[in-house]
């Protein structure tokens, strides 16, 4: 699109509906590697991980705590803390090279064309000032030359799309007199205010109560269609992954075990890891008195990874070849693959089955 | 926000009461009397100055009857230092001084202070913090006239270096020698809070720059400069200002020591030897003058805390 007919656009203060045709390609993560240097030896948080990212597509990033899905995603958006580092692969943005950004192109691009919401609401905002100078601040990174009496027209717009109300009170008010749900609306609309193209969400309903979850929910899925940006949506809630993904990457020791859309993941799952959360998330229609089946054991150290597959030792299907080496990713349809040596198993069959048949 | 200082004000004065009644009990409960010095007075004498400073009446009716000519702004006169002077007086002669001390003190203390914490913060764990808390551990463990001593050996002893006597300071303090005369007071005076304001806002900054809306303005993509000065700095000067009430009421205390050493005639000093003489009035005059004066900045240092951090509601949880 036309560069100077987008900047007028986003100074109407209208949300620019159609950006880039949905489905073209957004973000594109190539064999991302990130450790952590600690006095104790590296840690690989995140051991490789590829997926790719289109306009206009909610993808959920699943995984228990310390399986390196937060890590993957403040890679992104260069928010790493020290000591951790990403130590290789590669991070496209609309075929920009993300990690080959200096500090200044770096500044510009958060907030910008990628944001991010985080976990707790109730810590994310600063204390000390108000939501509306927190709101207009980000505005005012990104674009020098806007009026202050603008960028309060745009902060307050972006407060009423979030749904909250009286927003020019509401804009002088301190994060404290704002409920927890309310100021995760308020993260969403400052995250959306300069119009990012990407949404990274950080588990942005772990810390809410149960009926604001869904009405945060509903809100990011009302503005996602609106808005045509991509969401990264990572959580360890299925249930919230069935409500807004569309497809789905689950990791499990800082690897991306299985990845495709959410039926398959759902319904044709190929990875014993994705089943054990499945088993072990309570469901509408079980049984009474039907109890949950946790997945045994604990995550690895990822200090001291077990050579071959991560999951092997909790794994009740665990084989010889598990412990010994590493499964490829086995392709079960259209994006959908995973990684488990029972997978190539069945392809194997598969394959001797159709030699006979043919032969 | 009226109400809760009216609240405070009425909070304040029975504060100063309580003081005063305090420090007139004890005053007189020492042994001795503004009289007893020099030559011995015959019981006559004696009497008759007694019944001239209504000492001869019960201790109750005596503080109740000083107290009341207190309220009306007369705090009595000097029995002995200055002989027939009223304290008031010799207050606002001598207050001055010892405030333009105290306030360049505090004000070099708690700039260089937060900057120095800022410095150590942003540095953590390199040459510039370590090198910061040597110094600063060294600042807080010496006493005020241990540092004023320093200085005078420094700057105005045979011993000193030559580079340093040039600056031609004078251990006896001339305020007409402007900033030269203030110097080493100053530096003396402030060296300790400005220590420990600095290792204060260096733990309370490290405190804030962990915090989740430090990471919230990052992802903002606003600029280094602008997330520590305005989003860290912020919250990171709460603790150091809940610590700037009892700093004043430090520095004014803290400051006879300095006041000594250096031959100031300021407040402090004469307080000290005004019990010395027992010069009752001005022992009196000066700390209920003091006590008013801490009590109003601690007033004034909660309001400033107030507009620092909206949070707190002064008017609750009373």
């Amino acid at each position: 699109m036309d560069r100077n007919k987008e900047n007028e656009e986003r100074r109407d203060g209208q949300l620019h509906t159609e950006a880039p045709a949905s489905g073209e390609k957004l973000l594109e993560v190539k064999d991302l590697r990130v450790s952590f240097f600690t006095p104790a030896g590296e840690v690989k948080a995140v051991g490789g991980i590829s997926y790719e990212l289109n306009y206009g597509e909610v993808m959920g990033i699943v995984g228990e705590s310390g399986s390196g899905k937060s890590q993957e995603a403040y890679s992104i958006i260069g928010l790493l803390q020290s000591p951790g580092k990403v130590v290789g692969g590669s991070i496209h943005f609309e075929g920009r090279d993300v990690l080959a950004f200096n500090k200044d192109q770096m500044t510009q691009f958060r907030g910008s064309e990628v944001a991010m919401i985080f976990q707790n609401p109730m810590t994310c905002l600063n204390p000390v000032y108000t939501v509306g100078n927190q709101l207009v601040e980000a505005l005012k990174a990104h674009d020098k030359k806007i009026s202050k009496a603008d960028a309060e027209k745009r902060a307050m717009e972006m407060l009423e799309l979030v749904g909250i109300n009286n927003v020019e009170k509401r804009m002088k008010q301190y994060p404290h007199e704002f409920s927890g749900g309310m100021r995760q609306r308020v993260m969403i609309a400052m995250g959306l205010i300069c119009h990012p193209k990407l949404l990274i969400a950080d588990e942005p309903t772990t810390a809410l109560d149960v009926t604001i979850q869904a009405q945060i929910l509903e809100l990011m899925k009302d503005l996602q269609k609106k808005t045509q940006m991509g969401i990264i949506f990572i959580t360890h809630n299925l249930g919230v992954v069935a409500e807004i993904c569309d497809k789905v990457s689950v990791m499990y020791a800082g690897k991306i075990v299985e990845q495709g859309k959410v039926d398959d993941i759902f319904y044709r799952t190929g990875h014993p890891y994705t089943m054990g959360l499945l088993r072990s998330m309570p469901r509408v229609d079980a049984e009474s008195h039907e109890r949950l089946i946790p997945i045994e054991g604990t995550p690895v150290d990822m200090l001291n990874p077990p050579e071959g597959c991560p999951f092997a030792p909790r794994c009740e299907h665990c084989m010889k070849i598990c412990l010994q080496k590493m499964p490829p990713y086995v392709e079960l349809g259209e994006g959908h693959r995973a990684a488990c040596w029972l997978r190539v198993q069945d392809e194997l069959k598969k394959q001797r089955e159709e030699g006979a048949q043919n032969g | 926000m009226a109400k809760y200082i009216l609240k405070r004000v009425v909070m304040a004065i029975i504060t100063v009461l309580i003081v005063s009644c305090v420090t007139f009990l004890l005053m007189m409960s020492v042994p001795g009397s503004p009289f007893a010095s020099e030559k011995a007075l015959t019981p006559q004498q004696q009497a008759t100055l007694d019944a001239k400073y209504g000492f001869d009446k019960p201790l109750p009716i005596q503080m109740v009857n000083y107290l009341k000519n207190a309220l009306h702004g007369d705090l009595g006169e000097s029995l002995k230092m200055q002989k027939g002077r009223p304290v008031a007086e010799i207050i606002a002669d001598m207050f001055p001084i010892s405030a333009k001390i105290g306030v360049i003190a505090l004000a070099w203390a708690v700039v260089v202070g937060i900057l120095l914490g800022c410095l150590a913060a942003y540095y953590r764990g390199k040459w510039v913090d370590s090198l910061l808390r040597v110094v600063c551990t060294l600042g807080i463990s010496m006493p005020g006239f241990v540092v004023a001593s320093f200085l005078l050996i420094l700057f105005c002893s045979p011993v000193g270096p030559e580079l340093l006597k040039s600056f031609e300071l004078t251990a006896i303090f001339n305020p007409d020698l402007g900033a030269k005369a203030y110097f080493m007071p100053c530096f003396a005076l402030g060296l300790y809070p400005m220590c420990y304001t600095a290792r204060l806002t260096r733990s309370s900054m490290l405190d804030a720059i962990n915090q989740e809306y430090i990471k919230t303005a990052r992802a903002k993509g606003l600029k280094g400069g602008k997330i520590i000065f305005k989003h860290a700095l912020r919250n990171a000067l709460i603790p150091v200002i809940t610590y700037l009430g009892p700093l004043v009421a430090f520095t004014l205390c803290g400051g006879f020591v300095v006041e000594s050493v250096f031959s100031i005639p300021g407040l402090g000093r004469y307080l000290v030897q005004s019990i010395t003489n027992r010069d009752y009035f001005v022992i009196m005059g000066t700390t209920i003058f003091l006590a008013t004066f801490v009590v109003l900045m601690n007033l004034v240092v909660d309001i400033i805390y107030k507009l620092v951090d909206p949070r707190i509601d002064l008017t609750k949880g009373e």
